[in-house]
């Protein structure tokens, strides 16, 4: 069988941790400033893959990273070199310039031909815009297979990939072969800590700078954001001094 | 018990960050839901399940210290004292009163014994003054009555400090809990001694400002009680002790009198600062009503780094050159040996975040303005650690879960060592040399006695240490499978005899208490001792404030 060349998309997004904010304009969330960090998802589509080298059931021939962002994406870029992919790609985009969905799976379309990919894993969705839907999209416009929501995935073979997938009420388990397209679900690993030596080795490693029109793509808009706004927020409870005061409270509200 | 959950985040996905989750995209948000969650529990303020514990649950003070004798010169609280407090405070909800009404034992129990169950006490009233003017009255009355008091906060100390011996009147601050006054100019805040921790901190928050103290009993602790002990805690190496940052102060004498020194300036040499008499004297001389404390600016961005090193010199090593590399930014550094990471290791069954065990590890923590710019330089900085080989290997949180993890390590120390089983803990300073030979040398002195060892029929599990390096501050911690006599006389008065002989201090950041006070003599000179008791002879001279305790 031919090794694996896996490319492996990561977005820079808010970190995870972070309450964000919407803008005073409303047309979408604060991000000067934020603490940003990958996609939780992307982790573990970077994890998965070095796994599948350490593993050595397959050779791997290539884990190549690849982001589209702002200058500050090759920052997760390295990241995922610490962890273990070979070399990254960085598609600039300017400010204003976000890809949707589509645009996305077009530019992979494109990145996954140019790196002669035969395996995509990326994350389910991305924890800012909750698409869920590049992956789909992709799998679409290759024409490859496609296994969404994996939370194992085994090589079992020549080109034969059997992943596992959690649905409601049980376990799914699907078999595809070579090219396919994967994206990770939340119990397919657990990501390993890029440590100091990695940190410092991933400096080094290529890190290759594009720019949209390389692929043919522009960042124009299908979907327009109206409105942004933030869930009300929560109501505050009162306090009351005693018991007493409590079952008048109670009583007032006509609870009693 | 204080957890740092930040507040959970809206989109659904937000919720479903993968790692060490178990549900798929439950509405939980706290990550780790494991054993050691993201808790900011620093030593000061952990349970730590002591032999009492297990063995003599509930039991009263007096009985675990039979020396200890009720002293006759204090009055019994009788109903006319009980009616005087009633009048005086008006609602019902202020005074618990176990003297006339015997069915409010359970009501009361909370109050007498402190949340580790380690000590309990006899009380049957507890007062719960509003303001500055009750707290005068209720003391002047109890004085000229000679009726004794112990002032109790968040009652979340270790020592035994805040809960009553015998039938100590409980004069509980919860009350006093209002927020006076924030200038967003300077920083300034004027608190009410009952307001807890947490709270004053998320208000802060908001403004964009953060309060000096940070630690694990914060969600319970209040600011009186925190000053009144001169908390240390994790912010100590970043922004000083509470001696520093507290600038004025309102408390209340055992004879009514309301010492109101609520100073706003940093600046002020005017006379002896006497405010700083109630800052760790654990309420002997008066009761913090009021304090004035200058925050510092909240740091917009935070960085941890965890290293595993050889050996406890190149320690040292990486210390030095975190100062001199992360000067201004280094807010945090931890040190932990090998042996309590393996226990939080075996408890929690969490991987290591690095691949190799080693001696001891570091945890470094930055806080700054600039993300970008306090990553370079801590990138920089553990480059040249790594370089020099004074660090083995490491790792650099790229996320804040990552930055939670890590620090989970440090934090879940006291919890997994409770999990074990009792502990024997020490919270000491030592000059920071021979800061680790402490370990080291009762470690020898528990394994020569026979009584350390893998298997059951060994009474110690463990020796570990760890601690606020930065600080000089370490945590000795016995580990025990069970309560053993032999354990506690190889270890005392060793160990304090051991840091006596190192000019160190018997408690960093604990506090003497009921638990420390006959060990005083070993950190403070017959001189000093005299010239504190002299103080409390001034300031109280019917010794009616916490007594029992201290010194």
């Amino acid at each position: 069988m031919s090794a694996l060349r896996i490319l492996v998309p990561v977005k820079r997004v808010i970190d995870y941790a972070v309450k964000p904010r919407v803008n005073k304009a409303q047309t979408g969330v604060e991000t000067a400033g934020v603490k940003h960090s990958m996609n939780p998802f992307d982790e573990l589509s970077v994890e998965e893959s070095v796994r599948i080298r350490e593993g050595k059931k397959t050779p791997v021939e290539d884990i190549c990273v690849i982001s589209a962002g702002p200058t500050k994406a090759q920052d997760i870029l390295r990241t995922a070199m610490a962890m273990g992919a070979d070399r990254a790609i960085h598609v600039e985009t300017k400010e204003g310039e976000d890809l949707e969905p589509l645009g996305v799976a077009k530019l992979l379309k494109a990145a996954a031909e140019q790196n002669k990919s035969n395996l995509v894993i990326l994350g389910k969705q991305s924890i800012d815009d909750d698409a869920g839907q590049t992956g789909q999209m992709l799998a679409g416009l290759l024409g490859w297979a496609q296994a969404t929501q994996a939370s194992k995935v085994e090589f079992i073979g020549g080109d034969s990939v059997q992943v596992t997938r959690e649905v409601d009420g049980g376990v799914e388990t699907l078999k595809a072969k070579l090219p396919m397209v994967i994206t990770t679900d939340l119990r397919l690993n657990e990501p390993r800590y890029a440590s100091l030596p990695n940190i410092m080795k991933a400096k080094k490693k290529p890190l290759e700078k594009k720019m949209l029109a390389d692929y043919g793509i522009t960042a124009e808009k299908r979907l327009k954001t109206i409105k942004v706004t933030e869930p009300p927020p929560r109501q505050g409870g009162g306090k009351v001094e005693d018991v007493d005061g409590l079952v008048s409270k109670l009583k007032e509200l006509g609870a009693l | 018990m204080a957890c740092r959950h930040r507040s959970s985040t809206t989109t659904l996905a937000r919720l479903a960050k993968p790692a060490r989750l178990t549900p798929r995209l439950t509405t939980q948000p706290q990550v780790q839901s494991q054993v050691a969650p993201a808790v900011r529990c620093f030593s000061s303020s952990r349970p730590s399940q002591l032999k009492e514990t297990r063995c003599q649950q509930g039991k009263f003070t007096s009985e675990t210290y039979p020396g200890l004798k009720r002293d006759p010169r204090y009055g019994q609280v009788t109903k006319e004292h009980v009616d005087y407090f009633k009048g005086l405070l008006g609602t019902e909800s202020a005074v618990i009163d176990g003297v006339t009404n015997e069915n409010a034992t359970d009501d009361i129990e909370p109050f007498n014994s402190d949340w580790m169950r380690k000590y309990r006490g006899h009380c049957r009233l507890v007062l719960k003054p509003s303001s500055t003017e009750e707290v005068s009255k209720i003391l002047k009355y109890c004085n000229d009555n000679t009726l004794a008091v112990v002032p109790q906060g968040g009652n979340t100390g270790l020592v035994g400090g805040s809960v009553p011996v015998f039938d100590e009147i409980v004069l509980n601050m919860g009350r006093m809990n209002n927020i006076i006054e924030f200038d967003e100019v300077s920083g300034i805040l004027t608190v009410e001694a009952g307001a807890i921790l947490e709270v004053v901190d998320q208000f802060l928050a908001s403004k964009g400002y953060i309060f000096p103290l940070d630690l694990g009993a914060k969600g319970s602790c209040h600011i009186g009680g925190n000053l009144s002990t001169n908390a240390g805690g994790l912010r100590l190496l970043r922004y000083g002790s509470l001696h520093g940052t507290t600038l004025g102060i309102e408390a209340v004498l055992p004879d009514g009198t309301v010492v109101d020194d609520l100073c706003k300036l940093r600046k002020n040499n005017t006379g002896y600062d006497v405010k700083q008499l109630f800052i760790g004297s654990e309420g002997t001389i008066g009761v913090i009503t009021k304090a004035v404390i200058q925050c510092p600016q909240r740091p917009k961005a935070q960085n941890v780094a965890l290293f595993g090193l050889e050996s406890y010199e190149a320690a040292q090593q990486a210390f030095r050159e975190a100062k001199g590399h992360l000067s201004e930014i280094l807010s945090a550094f931890e040190l932990m040996d090998g042996a309590s990471q393996a226990l939080v290791r075996q408890v929690t069954k969490k991987n290591s975040p690095l691949e190799g065990e080693y001696p001891f590890y570091c945890l470094i923590e930055t806080s700054g303005s600039n993300s970008d710019h306090d990553g370079e330089k801590l990138q920089a900085f553990l480059e040249d650690v790594m370089e020099k080989g004074i660090v083995a290997d490491g790792t650099l949180a790229q996320d804040e879960t990552q930055v939670r993890a890590l620090w989970s390590w440090r934090e879940g120390i006291t919890e997994a060592l409770g999990h074990l089983g009792g502990v024997y803990k020490y919270d000491v300073s030592i000059p920071l040399a021979e800061m680790y030979q402490l370990v080291e040398d009762t470690k020898a002195r528990v394994e020569e006695a026979g009584l350390l060892g893998d298997t059951d029929e060994h009474p110690v599990r463990a020796v570990v240490g760890y601690g606020h390096m930065g600080d000089s501050n370490l945590h000795l911690n016995v580990s025990t499978r069970r309560y053993d006599e032999r354990v506690e006389k190889v270890l005392e008065p060793f160990v304090y005899e051991w840091i006596a002989k190192r000019q160190g201090s018997i408690s960093a950041e604990h506090g003497l208490g009921l638990a420390k006070k006959k060990y005083i003599g070993f950190s403070r000179t017959p001189t000093m001792v005299g010239l504190m008791k002299q103080l409390k002879d001034l300031y109280d001279p019917n010794a009616i404030l916490n007594p029992y305790k201290y010194i």
